[in-house]
């Protein structure tokens, strides 16, 4: 429908508001019907020291210790961080890197821990099941010292977004089961299957924030997670604010920005947070997590996975223990040769692609896909041409220009790109894939941004340095000017001058030793 | 290569080029079909003639450049070679047909840096170098078949072959005929010439024979495949249909032909033509669906692809009716071609969460 006539008819209240763009992949929702089941205890699980956006944690364990599931294991090292917690009892066996579900196939400092088979629990944590007569604050606390953080796959500290601020009161709370990746069903299957304490932990969530009302989003590809939400909250009279949205099956109408523009028709501003705009949106898994924290003192020790894909024979949503090797998990699904698979970490439009399933299930896990070569084949295949068919354009629900960004990055304009809003693009991968011509638009995209940070951290550093022989050149300045005052004193002329080339040197040496550690820096991140 | 084969997605639509490609020329079978129909084996010949050469020229092309010779199955030189005879008119000797196509991929294209690359719409530019270069050729529209053009006789018949065979690769004069004597005016040539002489343009049409419903259905004289508004429709929806191409280009394009020719019809009718008799006239519906929305050489956002269709509206309507010559259209795409890398710089959508259009 042309977009004028849209915004006309959803001004006159005639249709809902939707976000632009987006596409219809084929949803392959194999596991939609199967019920959650829960795996068994691994024999070692591997812990990653950061599982969350922020700062990496630090041991709180040494090897020999024995812990207990729900232990703090390591303890957050700055503001943006969540702790990490053992997920079963046993024995800390190494501390050593290990692989993490990270394309680079790059590794992190991990605790290992044997299984002793008794699974006892830390009872430290009491449930506050009196939360609504607890001070947000105290909740707030809570979902940090638990470990909480977005299970959508974001893995963005949960407690941070959990507050109050008089500046930006929150009026809605989001509940997002859109789940618009294909394959997924975790979410799915959590809101059949626990309906009443996700909503709980919706409650919790309005009271900590504020807010009196509240939207759960379902897709309508999951008529039955709605219904089943519905049922759950016509069974309270404490949610009056809250209603069940079912939204048109669209991807990626999960992802906030655009889930937010389609329930309250406001667009998150650039550059600022949906709180901002009075709104807070939080995943399912999120949110029975948080349940779990409140009420049964649980710290974040496990978390559903759908495990599935077209080449695994018996896909399934499992309950997992964070740090579960992903190849038992293959293996219990009836998978053990890897050759001509590929394993995708998360689901097929924004997941990565993996090597090999050497690495734990992590709070970012929300899906395991085995896929075989001929089905990533169609997705990258050789890259040809840009035609500017204009259908990336069409495609992007953040009305980007896909082809134009393509091209500067390609050609290395990235100051350009960024006039063009490369740094908006959410990197949902709609308009990779509706390209004709396979071109691998989101790789573009994700090294343009990686070299203008990169060219911009450069930039600081170069900033500083022409400020610091600024200074240096005013000192020399001013020290002339005093060694001529005190030449007209003292009629000696040899010794200032050794003075003022020594001061030179000393400047130098620092401007170049600094260089080095910032191009250190460079190729770090480069990685 | 690891590296992209690392990114995300791991889905893709399944779309193709060869398959857009397809799609074009599939949606292009009824005009060629008609043009079969009203021109026999003379549109034949051309259509083959211009489709094998552009597939060589293509070939040739991508052997000495080293790239793969298997690009071809991309479709898109066949689908030049379609287009740039569908533009011809149907008595076009061989080797112009054959230069032409060389044009439209050497010229048009490969120099650019092939598929992609090129400003400008490749069949259209060579029509144009073809009209410049043979102006009187190319303004030569011999007589459809089957036309119901009062008491004119064919004088040729164009379903035998042999006949069309000698005119096709000898020429008329092997036929002991002039070129003038198998050959008639369009009807935007015939009131172009008469308004000049001060008559009005419906005395014109009078004069022609002109109707309307034999605009629509294709029997008229003309382009080859630009002659049955009908036909290249079917095409056309079926573009839209597949979601090959979007509304806003033929749309604005079309509406703003309409307009423009409505209003000054309205104000004079005996200088100005009617909107229908614009809309059926010349080139405009295959350039609209076809040409026009070209994905190389147009606009890529919405918006971009409005102003650009609104432009084409204008130089169309424009050079009909003041310009030097009778057909505009292909002047019109041309010259957006143009002005198509501003208008995908001013014309962006509004982003996600932004205030205003950038203007950077
Ligand atoms: S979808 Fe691909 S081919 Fe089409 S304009 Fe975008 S980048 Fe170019
Ligand atoms: S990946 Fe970025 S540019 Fe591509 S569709 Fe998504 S937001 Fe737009």
């Amino acid at each position: 429908m042309p977009a004028m006539v849209r915004k006309l008819a959803q001004r006159l209240g005639m249709l809902q508001h939707s976000f632009v763009g987006g596409v219809h992949p084929n949803m392959h929702k194999l596991t939609a019907d199967v019920a959650i089941e829960e795996c068994d205890i691994a024999p070692v699980h591997v812990l990653p020291m950061k599982q969350h956006i922020g700062e990496i944690c630090s041991p709180l364990v040494a090897v020999g210790d024995l812990v207990l599931r729900g232990q703090k294991i390591a303890r957050s090292e700055g503001y943006l961080s969540v702790p990490v917690h053992a997920p079963t009892s046993g024995r800390v066996v190494k501390i050593e890197e290990h692989t993490i579900p990270h394309p680079s196939g790059m590794g992190l400092p991990s605790i290992f821990i044997e299984s002793d088979g008794d699974d006892k629990s830390d009872e430290s944590i009491a449930p506050i099941s009196d939360w609504i007569n607890t001070d947000p604050t105290q909740l707030r606390e809570r979902a940090r010292k638990c470990g909480l953080a977005g299970l959508g796959g974001a893995v963005f500290p949960t407690f941070i977004k959990l507050v109050q601020d008089k500046r930006f009161p929150i009026e809605t709370v989001i509940l997002n089961g859109i789940e618009c990746e294909p394959y997924l069903t975790n979410d799915h299957r959590l809101m059949l299957e626990h309906a009443e304490e996700i909503l709980e932990g919706m409650a919790i969530i309005m009271h900590m924030v504020g807010a009196d009302s509240g939207i759960i989003a379902v897709e309508d590809n999951k008529q039955n997670a709605a219904d089943s939400m519905q049922q759950a909250l016509d069974a309270r009279s404490d949610m009056d604010g809250v209603v069940v949205h079912v939204l048109p099956t669209r991807y990626p109408q999960g992802s906030e920005k655009q889930l937010i523009y389609t329930l309250t028709g406001r667009e998150v501003p650039a550059g600022k947070l949906p709180m901002h705009i009075g709104v807070l949106s939080q995943n399912i898994g999120t949110t029975k997590a948080l349940f779990d924290a409140v009420m049964l003192g649980k710290p974040l020790t496990e978390r559903t996975v759908t495990v599935s894909g077209d080449a695994l024979a018996k896909p399934s949503n499992l309950l997992v223990r964070l740090g579960t090797p992903v190849r038992s998990l293959f293996a219990r699904q009836g998978l053990d040769d890897f050759s001509g698979i590929q394993i995708v970490h998360g689901g097929p439009m924004m997941g990565e692609r993996l090597k090999n399933p050497d690495f734990p299930v992590v709070k970012s896990s929300t899906g395991l896909l085995a896929m075989s070569l001929q089905a990533m084949k169609a997705a990258h295949t050789v890259e040809q041409p840009c035609i500017r068919c204009g259908h990336c354009s069409e495609a992007c629900p953040i009305s980007l220009v896909p082809n134009l960004l393509a091209d500067q990055c390609r050609s290395d304009q990235f100051e350009k790109a960024a006039q063009y809003d490369l740094f908006d693009c959410i990197e949902c991968g709609a308009c990779s894939y509706v390209c004709p011509s396979n071109i691998p638009l989101v790789h573009y995209f994700r090294y343009g941004k990686g070299q203008l940070a990169l060219q911009r951290r450069e930039d600081s550093f170069a900033e500083a340095s022409r400020k610091r022989s600024e200074t240096r050149d005013a000192r020399i300045e001013r020290e002339k000017a005093e060694k001529a005052a005190r030449r007209s004193q003292v009629r000696k002329t040899h010794a200032p001058k050794t003075d003022e080339a020594k001061a030179e040197t000393d400047a130098e040496t620092k401007t170049g030793g600094e260089a080095g550690v910032a191009d250190s820096k460079a190729t770090e991140s480069k990685d | 290569m690891s590296l992209i084969m690392l990114s995300s997605p791991h889905a893709h639509g399944g779309d193709s080029i060869r398959m857009i490609m397809l799609t074009v020329i599939l949606a292009l079978v009824p005009a060629a079909g008609m043009s079969v129909y009203l021109f026999g084996w003379m549109a034949v010949l051309l259509i083959v003639t211009c489709m094998l050469t552009a597939l060589m020229t293509e070939a040739i092309c991508l052997k000495w450049m080293g790239r793969p010779v298997s690009t071809l199955l991309d479709n898109s030189a066949a689908l030049t070679g379609l287009f740039l005879a569908l533009t011809l008119p149907a008595a076009t000797p061989w080797w112009m047909a054959v230069l032409g196509s060389v044009f439209a991929i050497v010229l048009g294209k490969q120099l650019y840096g092939g598929l992609g690359y090129n400003i400008f719409n490749p069949a259209l530019s060579a029509r144009v170098i073809l009209l410049i270069s043979f102006p009187l050729n190319m303004t030569t529209w011999i007589m459809p078949m089957s036309a119901s053009m009062g008491s004119i006789e064919p004088v040729i018949n164009l379903y035998d072959f042999t006949t069309c065979a000698t005119l096709f690769f000898a020429g008329p004069g092997a036929l002991q005929l002039g070129l003038d004597a198998i050959s008639m005016a369009s009807p935007l040539g015939y009131i172009k010439t008469e308004a000049t002489l001060g008559v009005p343009v419906a005395e014109a049409l009078d004069a022609y024979g002109y109707s309307y419903l034999d605009a629509f259905l294709g029997f008229e004289a003309g382009s080859t495949g630009e002659t049955s508004a009908l036909a290249l429709l079917i095409g056309g929806i079926f573009l839209l249909a597949r979601h090959s191409i979007t509304w806003h280009i033929p749309f604005s394009y079309i509406v703003t032909v309409l307009l423009l020719a409505g209003l000054f019809n309205a104000l004079n009718p005996d200088q100005f033509a009617t909107p229908m008799f614009h809309l059926f006239a010349g080139g405009l519906i295959l350039c609209a669906f076809f040409m026009a929305t070209d994905p190389v050489s147009s606009p890529v956002t919405p918006l971009g692809q409005v102003v650009f269709g609104v432009g084409c509206g204008v130089i169309t309507w424009s050079i009909r009716t003041w310009g030097g010559y009778p057909e505009g259209a292909m002047f019109a795409v041309l010259l957006m071609n143009c002005a198509v890398p501003l208008i995908d710089h001013y014309f962006r959508p509004r982003v996600y969460g932004h205030k205003r259009r950038n203007e950077s």
